[in-house]
């Protein structure tokens, strides 16, 4: 399993990155290899606001359909038009290729409250372990 | 309790996703996953554990006559060493089963599906009547392989007499396969050239281990059950609970060949007859999505806001690199190029009919 230092993560699993005034989501790479081959993403609307935790989009695998959750609050001003042919992506290159949504967050400061790489890797490990 | 192979243990060290499929631990996808598990059938060979399919033998003086009258299809037309598809139905015309019948010198072996098993040996039991049959499951004692794909037959021969070359598709033989007695079928549920092998039991890892281990060379991968389904889904093999059941008759399904209307009195034959008169109100057919989305099963078909039929399966499918379902439509919007819609998480999302089998069969190449 891979983390990104740069990255802070949620407990459902998504990566969230600043990147000049904005942030990036999309999943670990635990979650795509969970998920197995994914198969198709889909991405909302640039423009459309979501609430954190709220569900923005949705990945499927061979297999089954899951829910991708906005990391903080924020308005979508880019989405990854390239895993509309290429959902490996999100597979090979989970927190470059394969990101999901560019977003603003409403306030810049809510991403600090999530896990660094270093206690996602330790609460990843512990949801191995469970299953 | 859900049931291990005799093989569990080969698909832990293999690193393969154990799942619960009726009532088995099976593995659902090795390490390198099922896309690439399923393209690896459809270019070089695969090996699948499906001990979980049941058996059934059938076999006395009255074996032939029991039989006609059980199943859809003409037996008397068998000959030897055939191996032929065929259904079982209710009287009402609903399926009990979809089957593999074997005719073999001293007996017919009759491959089933696993959740179907005790309900159809049952079925047969209740069926036998003063015949002179004995109806045996062997489901136990029987462990069932598929090797699958167009490097299976050089595989195979590497570990048995069998002159697989003198064997065309849907024909059986009793041989050895590396020391085992073992009925090998040349049948299978991937719609590629391969065999289904009956061994006993107590062989499975030796002969799986003896397999892989000659096939390794020309490519051969272990197989979980999500490259099985995505294989038998784009060479449109009906898949029971699905694409056919108690409540769906042959003639929706597609399956009236399957049916010999031709012979003698059998379960079913009447409500059969009718709804081929009839002609049946629903079609099976396949969809291929024009907006982008992944039809799954049970996901509502419709035509201008009202719900007109149902995926029964769908998926991404990999040879095709498309999104393509199985589903039931009325029959007036079952030609080909007719645009409906699939409902996706609420939204209807555009799709249209088109022929199938999305990837046709080697035996029918």
């Amino acid at each position: 399993m891979k983390v990104d230092k740069a990255s802070r993560y949620t407990r459902t699993h998504e990566w969230v990155r600043q990147e000049g005034a904005e942030l990036v989501t999309g999943i670990t790479d635990y979650a795509q290899e969970q998920l197995s081959d994914i198969v198709y993403v889909e991405l909302p609307a640039v423009g459309e606001h979501f609430d954190k935790g709220e569900v923005y989009g949705v990945v499927e695998s061979v297999k089954a359909a899951s829910d991708c959750y906005m990391p903080v609050a924020g308005t979508v001003t880019a989405v990854n038009d390239t895993l509309g042919d290429s959902p490996q992506l999100v597979n090979e290159d989970p927190y470059q290729g394969g990101w999901f949504v560019r977003f603003t967050p409403d306030d810049p400061k809510a991403i600090e409250a999530l896990m660094d790489a270093d206690a996602y890797e330790k609460y990843a490990a512990a949801s191995e372990g469970a299953h | 309790m859900a049931r291990q192979t005799e093989l569990y243990s080969r698909h832990e060290a293999l690193g393969g996703r154990i799942v619960e499929f009726a009532g088995w631990l099976l593995p659902v996808q090795y390490p390198s996953g099922p896309l690439e598990e399923h393209h690896t059938v459809r270019r070089a060979a695969g090996l699948f554990d499906i001990d979980h399919m049941g058996q059934v033998v059938v076999k006395g003086p009255e074996a032939l006559q029991f039989l006609q009258r059980v199943v859809t299809m003409d037996v008397s037309q068998m000959a030897m060493g055939e191996a032929h598809y065929s259904l079982i139905c209710y009287e009402d015309g609903g399926i009990v089963d979809d089957i593999f019948i074997y005719r073999l010198p001293d007996r017919y072996f009759i491959a089933i599906n696993a959740a179907n098993t005790d309900k159809d040996y049952l079925w047969f039991r209740y069926q036998m009547g003063r015949s002179k049959v004995t109806v045996d499951n062997v489901s136990e004692e029987t462990y069932m392989l598929a090797l699958q794909g167009p490097k299976a037959a050089a595989i195979l021969q590497q570990l048995t007499p069998a002159r697989l070359e003198q064997m065309p598709y849907h024909r059986a033989t009793e041989n050895q396969v590396a020391g085992v007695p073992t009925l090998i079928g040349r049948t299978g549920y991937t719609g590629e050239d391969g065999f289904e092998l009956f061994f006993p039991r107590e062989k499975a890892q030796w002969l799986w281990d003896r397999i892989m281990e000659v096939g390794a060379p020309l490519g051969l991968k272990p197989i979980g059950l999500a490259a099985r389904d995505s294989l038998r889904f784009e060479a449109k093999m009906p898949l029971y609970g699905q694409e056919i059941s108690a409540t769906i008759n042959p003639i929706q399904a597609g399956l009236s060949w399957a049916v010999a209307f031709g012979k003698d009195e059998f379960v079913g034959r009447g409500a059969l007859l009718k709804a081929k008169l009839e002609g049946s109100a629903v079609r099976l057919v396949g969809l291929e999505m024009i907006d982008r989305g992944v039809p799954r099963h049970n996901y509502a078909v419709a035509l201008n806001g009202q719900t007109i039929g149902v995926v029964t399966t769908g998926m991404y499918a990999p040879t095709l690199g498309k999104y393509l379902a199985l589903a039931y439509v009325p029959k007036e919007q079952a030609a080909p190029g007719t645009e409906v819609q699939v409902i996706i998480r609420g939204e209807a999302k555009r799709a249209q009919v088109v022929k199938t089998p999305f990837y046709t069969p080697a035996y029918r190449r």
